[in-house]
């Protein structure tokens, strides 16, 4: 601790105590509440230009281990870097046209090249238009049930609660919208597609009451119960999967039915790109996010319990029921997250459904700093990471999994703001950045 | 022995001196840089600039170890004892005195140790007692003894008489008094002007980091002190009128309030709280004080007995009933039941009031209800901050209190609970805390304060219960003598007073 640190609560605003013996002036309470809004309103920018800041270069510095990684793990540039006495040239030129290929080629293959839009602008044929739009298509096709699910967590942490629950509320509605798609046959589209988008929330409201009536009535550790869960859900997939509801005709092979066509999200782009409802879907569903929170009543439960529970307790709220609907509706964005894979997607239910969607959310949350409008850039970016990172696997020969490498460094860097400080020489001043450390130092 | 301090950054620029044999009173309050100036004194911090001399030469105290080296020894504010341990353990604890063969740890002299101190000092504390079944005064004693076996000269107490009562505090000046008279100097760290004036030789005032002023007794006057600590005249006691109860509003009968461990916190109580009147519950910490005030609110539950306002019954309500019932509750501890610390001031002057009108419609929240609200209570309450939608945790402790205050007091009330409602708090801030606990009660409400400073309960007061064990074991008026108080604190001699004084 540093002398500094121990000057008690005395922040910007709190005046001597000799000024308290008198009271204010009588000024104009208009210009003196403008003064103040002012104040207010510079300090809120600097927090967030800093957390703005923070973030851009943890991934900035996640990208740089990256491309090192890249460079030590690449047969050819590790031949040139041997040759390094003799031609230390050599060895830079090879490791830069690497790194420069795999993010070209991760760039190209999330928002596309700028030749294949000039050749659509100049051709305007369907065959060019698939072409240059295709990598925005898929990215943002694998930014929609991410954005849903670091929706769902991003709701959870505002409620002061850790929902691991990800991969088991997304199984569960996967498994509920997958039984009413490719079950109810002879339904017309507007009827079966929402019916199965419903039944997918249902299964992630399921899902996320368990942990969170348990969390409420008995004080289990949410974080325990969910990853606990996680097992149940992947288990109760695999007993699905062995269920004739779910199997072709004579099928045993673990892979269901596909969905049927009128359970299918509507396509936005035409057949020959996969962009579809989904991502309408999951728009939607962060604006509810952000109103939810901002201009609810029971958004302000939920930020008053995650603020304090023994405040919230004192104000008169009922601590049990707020995290209990806070853990449903976080199971229900999961759930949606789910339903949309399957109905947009992949359709046919597998082992392992979703993947690490639920465990990726949870960094896509954690980037977003708890806001919407952050978690659908966080969002966005996962998105491009996963559509480019398939694209720098067939065009270079680093391999998909570097992008997961990516990803969890930039959580590495997220957590640890004191070292990304480090690096980059930036100073700790002012009361707003000491806040901010307090918050994620602590 | 002479300490100097260049300028430093929360100390800034103070010069202090200590001489041989003087109990020296670091006065000032909360935030003006007592603590920091003696924690640097005790190693734990370092000075940015300046330096420390004992005994003429310049000491480098880069860690309590070479505090200790230097014979300084510290007393915290909250002790640092390991609650399980034996005193005797505690005290020889990082200087553990071994046998010269095999290293094993040497208890009777440890045991020789504890008793050759306390001896000397009348400090007298059993060896073998385990610490957390001790009571506060006595572990005090344990913490003295253990800087005096490091053969400390230097003695800080660190705001000591906060928990103690009366009685314990006349032992604790006795002992102060007989380290003096062995030439020990002792460093006496408090804001209670009446203690210094009881027992010190010398007073250091400060005030936002530097010393304002050195005096001593004989020189000065509490007023005088007052004013130096603050910066300007002070009114002592808030003026105010005969209390003019009407009917009883609150009726407590019987209660029984389980505390943490599964004992009796509040046990079988019963007191009457009339309308126009303020019923001050005074007593030593940890008698049940707190968890009456949270089992009075609906924040504990009551094992048995009945609570009941102005007749309607309330036991077992939720804080959420009683609040709707009219009743307002200043928490204890401000920052964790109070607030929400990482809201903004504006949020935190409405948190009950969130799913009613202005603040919302339904379902629908309105942050510029909030926002007019808040604008409007800055000025009744005159709290001090640069913005309404500044996190409350950037506010100083008494305007954090103004806006736990603010807020429970924007509704009507007919009983408030005010828990320890200026601890922690300045000389200024309380005067405004205390005028506004009696203007509730001039307004009609029944007001329930509990405190464990008996400045505080006798300055507002119209009738005192005094708590001991979970009972009450006394009523008084500020007119009964102090001592006497004093006495009902310890739980002596109750049974005379136990009618409740009109």
């Amino acid at each position: 601790m540093k002398p500094a640190d121990t000057v008690p609560e005395e922040g910007p605003g709190t005046s001597p105590p000799a000024a308290q013996s008198e009271p204010a002036e009588p000024s104009p309470s208009g210009r003196k509440g403008l003064l103040r809004r002012g104040a207010g309103g510079a300090l809120s920018w600097v927090v967030g230009a800093d957390t703005l800041v923070m973030t851009v270069l943890s991934i900035f510095s996640a990208l740089v281990i990256g491309a090192l990684l890249m460079i030590v793990t690449n047969s050819s540039t590790l031949a040139a870097w041997a040759r390094f006495p003799s031609n230390p040239g050599g060895a830079f030129a090879t490791s830069w046209s690497l790194v420069a290929a795999a993010y070209g080629a991760l760039l190209t293959g999330s928002v596309g090249s700028p030749s294949a839009y000039v050749h659509f602008f100049t051709t305007g044929s369907a065959a060019a238009f698939n072409t240059a739009f295709n990598p925005l298509s898929e990215t943002l096709v694998d930014t929609a049930p991410l954005l849903l699910a670091g929706l769902a967590l991003t709701l959870a942490f505002k409620a002061g609660l850790f929902n691991i629950g990800g991969p088991s509320q997304i199984i569960a509605g996967a498994i509920m919208a997958g039984w009413v798609g490719l079950t109810m046959s002879n339904l017309p589209l507007a009827i079966h597609m929402p019916l199965a988008l419903l039944a997918g929330c249902f299964g992630g409201a399921v899902a996320g009451w368990i942990p969170g009536v348990l969390r409420a009535r008995t004080g289990a550790h949410e974080v325990i119960v969910t990853i606990m869960l996680n097992y149940v859900a992947l288990n109760l997939l695999v007993f699905v999967l062995g269920l004739q509801v779910f199997l072709p005709p004579g099928g045993t092979n673990s892979v269901s039915r596909p969905i049927l066509a009128s359970a299918m999200l509507p396509l936005l782009a035409g057949s020959g790109l996969r962009l579809n409802a989904s991502i309408l879907i999951a728009a939607a569903a962060a604006v509810a996010v952000a109103w939810l929170l901002s201009r609810t009543t029971i958004g302000f439960r939920f930020r008053m319990v995650g603020g304090s529970h023994d405040a919230a307790r004192a104000a008169g709220v009922d601590i049990p029921r707020a995290i209990t609907l806070a853990f449903v509706l976080s199971g229900i964005l999961c759930g949606l997250a789910g339903a949309v894979m399957i109905l947009g997607i992949s359709p046919q239910l597998v082992q392992n459904y979703g993947g690490d969607t639920g465990f990726t959310a949870f960094i896509i949350a954690l980037l977003g700093r708890g806001k919407p409008g952050g978690v659908v850039l966080a969002a966005l970016l996962f998105g491009a990471f996963q559509a480019g990172g398939l694209q720098m696997q067939v065009s270079t020969s680093v391999p998909l999994e570097l992008i997961e490498v990516i990803e969890a460094v930039i959580v590495f860097f997220i957590s640890a703001p004191g070292l990304v400080r480090a690096i980059y020489r930036i100073r700790v001043g002012g009361g707003g950045f000491r806040l901010l450390s307090q918050g994620w130092g602590g | 022995m002479t300490k100097r301090f260049g300028p430093l950054v929360a100390v800034d620029g103070v010069d202090f001196t200590v001489r041989p044999g003087e109990i020296h009173a670091l006065l000032g309050e909360n935030g003006a840089g007592k603590t920091t100036l003696m924690n640097i004194l005790y190693g734990l911090y370092h000075a940015d600039s300046g330096e420390i001399l004992i005994d003429g030469r310049v000491a480098h105290l880069g860690s309590p170890r070479d505090a200790l080296r230097a014979h300084i020894g510290m007393v915290h504010q909250h002790f640092m004892l390991v609650p399980v341990f034996t005193v005797a353990e505690n005290v020889i604890l990082g200087a553990e005195p071994v046998r010269r063969f095999g290293g094993f740890l040497d208890r009777a002299k440890a045991r020789a140790l504890i008793h050759a101190q306390a001896e000397a000092f009348g400090l007298s504390v059993d060896p073998d007692a385990v610490v957390e079944n001790l009571p506060v005064g006595v572990q005090q004693r344990v913490e003295i003894v253990k800087a005096l076996v490091r053969e400390a000269n230097l003695l800080i107490l660190d705001e000591p008489t906060a928990a103690l009562t009366p009685q314990e505090t006349d032992e604790l000046f006795q002992a102060m008094r007989s380290l003096r008279e062995s030439g020990k100097s002792v460093v006496f760290i408090t804001h209670k002007l009446g203690e210094v004036m009881a027992v010190v030789d010398r007073i250091t005032v400060m005030r936002a980091g530097r010393v304002v002023g050195m005096t001593t007794p004989e020189a000065t006057s509490e007023s005088e002190l007052a004013s130096m600590m603050v910066g300007r005249q002070v009114l002592f006691n808030v003026v105010r009128s005969a209390a003019r109860p009407s009917a009883p509003v609150l009726e407590v009968e019987d209660l029984l309030v389980a505390d943490e461990r599964g004992g009796k916190a509040v046990d079988g109580l019963s007191l009457t709280v009339h309308g126009g009147e303020i019923l001050a519950v005074a007593g030593v910490q940890g008698n049940g004080q707190t968890e009456l005030a949270r089992a009075l609110f609906g924040l504990a539950p009551t094992l048995s007995g009945r609570i009941r306002l102005e007749g309607r019954d309330l036991t077992g309500c939720s804080p959420h009933q009683v609040a709707r019932a009219g009743v307002g509750y200043i928490p204890e501890d401000r920052q964790r039941e109070g607030l929400v610390l990482g809201f903004s001031v504006a949020e935190n002057l409405m948190l009950d009031l969130y799913d009613r009108p202005p603040f919302a419609r339904g379902l629908r929240f309105s942050p510029r209800a909030v926002r007019a609200n808040a604008e409007s209570r800055f000025a009744e309450f005159d709290i001090r901050a640069a913005s309404t939608s500044l996190p409350v945790s950037a506010l100083s402790g008494g305007n954090q209190q103004k806006v736990v205050l603010a807020r429970e007091f924007s509704r009507p009330l007919k009983l408030l609970i005010a828990s320890q409602p200026t601890r922690g708090l300045d000389v200024g801030s309380t005067e405004i805390i205390h005028r506004r606990l009696i203007e509730a009660r001039d307004s009609g409400a029944a007001v329930l304060v509990v405190s464990t400073e008996l400045d505080e309960v006798l300055a507002l007061g119209d009738r005192i219960a005094v708590m001991y064990r979970g009972r009450i074991s006394g009523y008084a008026t500020s007119d009964t003598p102090r001592e006497q108080i004093g006495l009902l604190m310890a739980g002596v001699g109750g049974e005379a007073s136990l009618e409740p004084v009109p």
